[in-house]
């Protein structure tokens, strides 16, 4: 098993979303997140003044796949979060082993949990 | 006088619409703050409410409106002692006049607020604003509205003198005596909500025609002239900030329109009911215009007046007392119409009610300082006030 973290730009979201449904896979985490890499940062405008905001906006998703799934799901993201052009900050996809899951419910454990 | 029944209901409503702008300030400071300081903020203006309004029938109104010298009322009505439900001030029951201009002294100290955020014990904060209100702001009140010397003499219709220049001035003064909040200049310190603040702009502008067009104290034209001049002024400086910002940034920000809307109302209030609505226009445009180059100059002279409390309110507070005497053309006459007096008279009233707020916050922060302290340490500002002073948070998981 493998679990997939990927961070993304927010507005690819709703992208990467609809690519994981065309492979069905329905079982996802998604969170808020701020980070540079880069990218380094941009400007906000308050009252007149310029802040630089170096820590940028981010979706972070969090996904817990069988092996054989792993390329297929990549690919996924990667579609939905390049979009038509790919540029600076379009995010990253990391993939950890995932040693075990225990489903609380009924305390199944292994692949039958996920 | 006898009393009117439509000037009472008008005054009446009018100071339920002040009152309604302490909650519209803490919604504007609120969401300009970190999150950590979100409630401290928000109760830096709800607690004004508390503590201004027994000051104000305790001894401020006595002290503003009393018979007393032309520096300060008595203590004639201390304790709001000779009079009862039958007193009458004008067309109206004294206890309504004391009620409405009891708003003023409750939003007048809040507004300081705005340039001290997130650095201040509360019980500090308290102490300063009930100080400040018997120290400053009841002289004042009496100099231009309560028989004092320039009474009948500058024109401040709604309180840009009175309110404006001395909570404005009184900002700069006691930001410059505590100091920077931890980070200014590196950290962002950014807004948290500014979804928060266009609402509370909404709720102030909305509270504002009560404070203007309510300080005609009757239901006649002259209500009706300064109802509309706070419909144009804050229009036609929420269109130049905007466009402003539009020019030199690309973007037209909400906070940037909320903001000149505010310069447009702090510089209408001593003009509401001396300018026609025509002349609303260039009094709010010309505000705005200066506000705008002044928040800039925090930035050049790195001095952390957090929300802008001087930038606003005292130089729009300045510009409005000084345009009434260039526009003034309804019960009385300004520059346009060729009276230079009036223009040295509104220059006489700024300078010494700059003098006057600036000398006496100092005096207040300095003896506050030396007693109970006024900054939160390092730790519970870095912490934030919220936790620190109130022992709660704004915003739970």
């Amino acid at each position: 098993m493998k679990y997939i973290i990927a961070m993304i730009r927010p507005e690819r979201l709703d992208a990467v979303k609809r690519e994981l449904q065309k492979l069905e896979v329905n079982r996802l985490t998604v969170s808020s997140v701020a980070g540079y890499g880069a990218q380094k940062g941009h400007l906000e405008i308050y009252r007149a003044t310029e802040h630089e905001a170096n820590l940028l906006e981010k979706v972070k998703i969090e996904i817990a796949v069988e092996d054989h799934f792993l390329q297929s799901v990549i690919e996924a993201i990667n579609t939905g979060a390049k979009g038509n052009d790919g540029y600076i900050g379009s995010g990253k996809i990391f993939v950890l082993p995932l040693e075990d899951v225990i489903r609380i419910r009924t305390n199944e454990t292994g692949p039958n949990a996920l | 006088m006898a009393i009117e029944g439509a000037d009472t209901v008008w005054v009446l409503i009018s100071a339920a619409l002040v009152l309604l702008m302490l909650p519209g300030l803490a919604l504007f400071y609120g969401g300009l703050v970190q999150r950590k300081n979100v409630l401290s903020s928000m109760m830096h203006s709800f607690v004004a409410m508390g503590v201004m309004a027994l000051e104000w029938v305790l001894i401020g109104y006595s002290l503003a409106f009393a018979d007393g010298n032309w520096f300060v009322g008595g203590l004639g009505h201390a304790f709001l002692r000779g009079i009862d439900a039958y007193s009458v001030t004008g067309t109206i029951p004294t206890y309504a006049f004391i009620a409405f201009q009891g708003m003023f002294a409750i939003i007048t100290p809040a507004l300081i607020s705005g340039a001290i955020v997130g650095r201040v014990k509360f019980k500090s904060y308290i102490a300063f604003i009930a100080l400040w209100g018997l120290i400053v702001y009841a002289p004042v009140c009496h100099w231009v509205w309560g028989g004092g010397f320039l009474t009948g003499e500058a024109l401040d219709f709604a309180g840009g003198t009175v309110v404006h220049i001395t909570s404005g001035v009184s900002s700069l003064a006691i930001l410059t005596y505590i100091g920077k909040r931890r980070g200014f200049g590196v950290d962002p310190l950014k807004p948290h909500n500014v979804t928060l603040t266009l609402l509370g702009g909404g709720l102030l502008w909305f509270g504002w025609f009560g404070f203007n067009a309510g300080s005609a104290l009757a239901a006649n034209e002259i209500a009706a002239l300064a109802f509309i001049t706070t419909l144009i002024a804050p229009a036609a400086a929420g269109f130049v900030w905007m466009a402003l910002e539009w020019r030199h940034f690309g973007y037209p920000t909400a906070l940037g329109f909320a903001t000149g809307v505010l310069a447009g109302l702090v510089a209408i209030t001593p003009c509401a009911g001396f300018v026609t609505p025509m002349a609303a226009i260039p009094i709010g445009m010309i505000t705005s215009f200066v506000c705008y180059k002044a928040v800039g100059l925090k930035e050049r002279f790195g001095y952390d007046d957090s929300l802008d409390a001087f930038g606003v309110h005292g130089v729009g507070g300045i510009v409005g007392a000084l345009l009434v005497g260039v526009f003034a053309s309804v019960g009385g006459t300004g520059l346009l119409l060729g009276n230079t007096s009036q223009m040295l008279i509104q220059l006489q009233g700024v300078v010494i009610t700059i003098v006057y707020a600036a000398v006496g916050t100092l005096l207040i922060g300095f003896i506050l300082n030396r007693t109970i302290g006024l900054k939160v340490t390092e730790s519970e500002e870095n912490i934030g006030l919220d936790k620190t002073q109130h022992g709660e948070i704004a915003y739970n998981v």
